[in-house]
């Protein structure tokens, strides 16, 4: 049954955007943390896509769901700011802060969550479509 | 005189069939929206439909390999429908090409005709009953 695989396929892809609005949480949560006592600081995290293909053999090509494959770390700069006062500053009196750009993650934030909901209603479409498949014959 | 009767059904059940397929396959295009490189597919629902229901009672005439996949078929021995890459609308620097209007669209339309599908197969079957039924009724 076709309209059933979407709850695979639609699934698959909620739980990959779900972990990516994770990994966004914890970029933003630590996008004031500074430089622990081994110096480096938080990265960034980023989750990359990769399709899925699922389901059995006859119908694999046409399944495609989605999965989180790696999540890579930021290699950008960490920021560092000047403040000698601060409990955690180097020789130079510099801090060095996490890597994260909250406008950045921001805008993902939004864009893992319009995807969330659209799939949420690929899934209530397919619900209502398999109800009314049920009910073929009947009234 | 009942594979007369049966005719029409057969072949809006093989629409039905097409319609969940495309439903699927458009599913597939928008769970796959964020994904690097991942291109949006679609088949064309007239000529699959021609090419399924060719050569059966109430099916409509079709061209010389029209709209299926050579030599695969699907579970129930139904050839499959072949599939066709969407033009992107506008490029994307991660080479995908889900476009999220359209694909919402489709799949809203697909939704619908599904239901309209689903509305003729009952009609169809009301209208078998009933035909059995008038006699006592008479």
């Amino acid at each position: 049954m076709s309209l059933a695989r979407i709850f695979d396929v639609a699934g698959s892809a909620v739980s990959a955007q779900s972990q990516r609005l994770n990994v966004v949480a914890s970029n933003l949560a630590n996008a004031d943390t500074v430089a622990g006592p081994d110096g480096s600081p938080y990265k960034a995290r980023q989750v990359v896509f990769q399709t899925l293909l699922m389901g059995p053999a006859a119908q694999r090509d046409t399944n495609a769901g989605v999965r989180v494959s790696t999540i890579t770390e930021s290699q950008a700069a960490a920021r560092r700011v000047h403040d000698p006062k601060h409990p955690g500053a180097d020789a130079d009196g510099y801090v060095t802060y996490s890597n994260v750009s909250p406008v950045e993650e921001m805008v993902n934030m939004i864009s893992a969550s319009r995807s969330y909901q659209n799939n949420v209603e690929v899934m209530n479409t397919a619900r209502n479509l398999l109800l009314k498949t049920l009910q073929m014959g009947q009234s | 005189m009942i594979p007369k009767l049966t005719a029409s059904l057969d072949f809006h059940g093989q629409a039905l069939l097409l319609r969940a397929e495309r439903q699927r396959l458009i599913a597939g295009n928008i769970a796959n929206a964020d994904t690097p490189g991942f291109k949006a597919r679609d088949f064309d629902f007239a000529s699959a439909l021609r090419a399924a229901t060719a050569g059966t009672p109430g099916g409509v005439a079709t061209e010389a390999g029209e709209g299926i996949a050579q030599g695969v078929l699907q579970p129930g021995g139904r050839p499959a429908p072949i599939l066709r890459y969407a033009a992107p609308a506008q490029t994307n620097l991660d080479s995908n090409s889900v476009d999220m209007d359209r694909e919402r669209a489709a799949f809203a339309q697909n939704a619908t005709q599904y239901e309209a599908t689903l509305r003729f197969i009952n009609g169809s079957v009301r209208t078998m009953l009933d035909a059995m039924k008038s006699h006592h009724q008479a």
